[in-house]
């Protein structure tokens, strides 16, 4: 077990070495002139050849390869084109928003999602299966956006409207500054990102619990005279519990990408909006090293998950 | 008596239309006495003693099941958890896919005994070792912290054994307990079984497609067929003077040691969908000895003169009874010959084709 383990840490670094590269190429084949970007439009062939220079640009490519990566070995993430900032700074920054959005959205979703699959499991074709059934799939086929839009009019806006105002503006109140600004700003946001993830894991809970309680084993406990609630939790969602983690492994890998349309609905100031304000300023530090970064949650998740399944299935662990 | 079922009758609905597991079955077990209940697939055999300790889900259920002078099917579900398990034991027929593959054996066995028992870990864990030992598990102490998947089937299906003793019940049902098992371990099994009986007293209901399985352990056998009663007995009178011609078929088809190249003779044909079974004697489209009468009315059980607790469902003369292979043989074989539903005439029977 701690060899594959060793292996797969192994391999995670190998695919944040290709993924660095790819970029490191990108950063070469789009039309975008750095200099150009920091110089404006109206610099002189001289400003720009000295930026370059600055940068290190006019350096032959395989020298430029290795220090970008022996820069980012040590950690140095470089400095922001648009504002001079230092990108770890800029990360520090943004990082707890979407940390709060991530943490908060993935716990409603995981809780609310399994709760209600368990449920529709429990009594296949019954009202409160139909219920969950159809409620999944109308937040299924809701895109992030609209939801979030909805969601700001219906409890923000016609709320505050009314003069009730029980939900906090757009916007982001850190955790050590107000503990309940902080919260109120994080509701809504937390249950868009989590009701439509919600949705298909409501879904997939129900389908592999219904495949569990048909097991022989689950027989076995009602023999044994366990009470319905033990039978179903401690027999048949510790089982059923497997694909689920799968599909939360890739779902906290790639949140990063998912909370992009959250943050910019609710002007939270988090890496999803920076990574897509750093790409339409053609910020390119900024934009590499969310990349590399959402490409690392990735690889973690992974490796987290193969643990994970360890932990849950003796075979796996002594196999 | 210990248990007493009486017209007990299971249906389930499908989309296809109801299913009628169960048609009125009724027998009884006395303590410390071993039931052998046998069956094709699909005769509901399985199904009668699920129902009885409400382990068919989804069922309408009528009748009554008296288990120490309560009736099972009257109880609560609570009540009915509480009888479960700890005076009922159950033992099932794959011990792979019945016992929890993520928890350890041992583990399993203490939750068996915390369901019913306030004991501490320790004893509970105490008591498991104990018991593991008792079904012949070697290294009990050691072997208690194994998982399922480190066992060997034996093992598996005596760590069944050891979890449905557990509370020390009055009534162990086997659901097929051997089937999924190797032949040599088939008869470990079995030879445990009748020590455990032996030694703790507990009566046991067999449950099992095959005759050869129950013929040196139980004391009284009921055959079911189509969710029926065909015909009960003691193992004696079943096994020497059958009454029924289903049993008689189930007897021509089991092989016999030391019958070198004698044909294994089949029972023609398929079981009746369960879904609006036809009226008359299920069997009779298999049967052949079936007269007009087989197939307009349900022969009910009629107790066989000179034999107490021999009952038949068949409306051939009761004292038609005994059983030899080559007549069974040259019967069988002309049925086949006539297609299986061809109606063979017994003596004095009139044309029954129309």
């Amino acid at each position: 077990m701690a060899r594959f383990l060793a292996r797969r840490v192994l391999l995670g670094v190998v695919v944040l070495w290709v993924v660095a590269s790819v970029i490191f190429i990108l950063y070469f084949v789009t039309p975008n002139d750095p200099a150009r970007v920091i110089a404006g439009k109206e610099a002189t062939a001289q400003t720009l050849a000295a930026i370059r220079h600055h940068l290190g640009l006019d350096r032959p490519l395989i020298d430029q390869y290795g220090s970008f990566l022996w820069r980012y070995l040590q950690g140095n993430l470089g400095y922001s084109y648009y504002n001079s900032e230092p990108v770890s700074t800029i990360i520090a920054q943004d990082l707890p928003v979407t940390a709060s959005l991530a943490v908060g959205g993935a716990i409603i979703w995981l809780v609310l999602g399994v709760l209600a699959g368990v449920l529709a499991a429990r009594r296949p074709r019954s009202l409160a299966d139909r219920t969950v059934t159809s409620v999944a799939l109308f937040f299924y086929s809701m895109p992030t956006f609209l939801l979030g839009l909805l969601a700001l009019t219906i409890f923000f806006y016609w709320l505050h409207i009314e003069g009730i105002d029980i939900f906090a503006p757009p916007g982001y109140v850190g955790l050590s500054q107000s503990v309940s600004g902080w919260f109120s700003h994080m509701v809504l946001p937390w249950l868009t990102l989590a009701l439509v993830t919600a949705a298909i894991y409501a879904r997939l809970t129900r389908g592999s619990m219904l495949d569990v309680l048909g097991e022989d084993y689950i027989r076995t406990a009602r023999a044994k005279g366990l009470s319905e609630r033990r039978v179903i939790y401690r027999h048949g969602l510790r089982a059923a519990i497997t694909p689920i983690v799968t599909e939360f492994g890739i779902d906290v890998g790639t949140l990063l990408g998912g909370v992009i349309v959250t943050e910019s609905v609710y002007g939270l100031p988090g890496l999803g909006s920076q990574i897509l304000n750093s790409v339409t300023d053609g910020d390119l530090p900024v934009t590499m090293s969310i990349a590399i970064l959402a490409a690392a949650f990735v690889v973690v998740a992974n490796i987290l998950v193969d643990a994970i399944y360890a932990l849950i299935d003796p075979r796996v662990r002594l196999s | 008596m210990l248990l007493e079922v009486k017209d007990l009758v299971v249906s389930f609905p499908t989309p296809d239309g109801l299913v009628e597991a169960v048609r009125g079955v009724s027998f009884a077990v006395g303590a410390g006495k071993t039931l052998g209940v046998v069956g094709e697939s699909g005769s509901g055999k399985s199904v009668t003693a699920q129902t009885v300790i409400g382990l068919t889900r989804g069922a309408r259920v009528s009748g009554s099941a008296l288990f120490e002078g309560r009736d099972l099917l009257k109880m609560s579900r609570d009540q009915l958890r509480q009888v479960r398990g700890s005076k009922i034991g159950v033992v099932f027929q794959d011990p792979l896919s019945s016992l929890h593959p993520f928890y350890k054996v041992g583990w399993q066995i203490e939750e068996a005994i915390r369901a019913h028992e306030k004991v501490s870990r320790a004893e509970a864990r105490r008591r498991a070792v104990e018991l593991l030992g008792l079904v012949g598990i070697p290294h009990p102490a050691r072997r208690v912290d194994d998982y399922p998947h480190q066992f060997s089937g034996g093992m598996r299906q005596r760590a069944m054994i050891a979890i449905a003793l557990a509370l020390n019940p009055s009534l162990v049902i086997a659901d097929e307990p051997t089937t999924a098992l190797d032949v040599t371990v088939q008869a470990q099994v079995l030879e445990l079984m009748k020590r455990l009986q032996a030694e703790l007293g507990m009566a046991i209901i067999m449950i099992t497609h095959d005759l050869g399985i129950i013929a040196d352990m139980a004391d009284e056998v009921m055959i079911m067929y189509a969710g029926k009663v065909m015909e009960t007995a003691s193992r004696h009178d079943l096994y020497y003077e059958p009454h029924h011609p289903y049993t008689t078929g189930l007897l021509g088809s089991l092989p016999q040691s030391g019958h070198e190249g004698e044909r294994l003779v089949p029972i023609p044909g398929q079981p009746p969908s369960l879904i609006g079974p036809p009226p008359g004697c299920p069997f009779w489209p298999r049967c052949g000895f079936a007269m007009p009468k087989c197939r307009l009315e349900v022969p009910p059980l009629r107790a066989v003169p000179g034999a107490p607790g021999h009952t038949s469902a068949c409306w051939l003369p009761l004292e038609l009874t005994g059983y030899s292979v080559e007549v069974d043989a040259a019967r069988h074989l002309a049925a086949v010959a006539e297609g299986a539903t061809a109606v063979a005439t017994a003596s004095g029977a009139e044309e029954a084709q129309p």
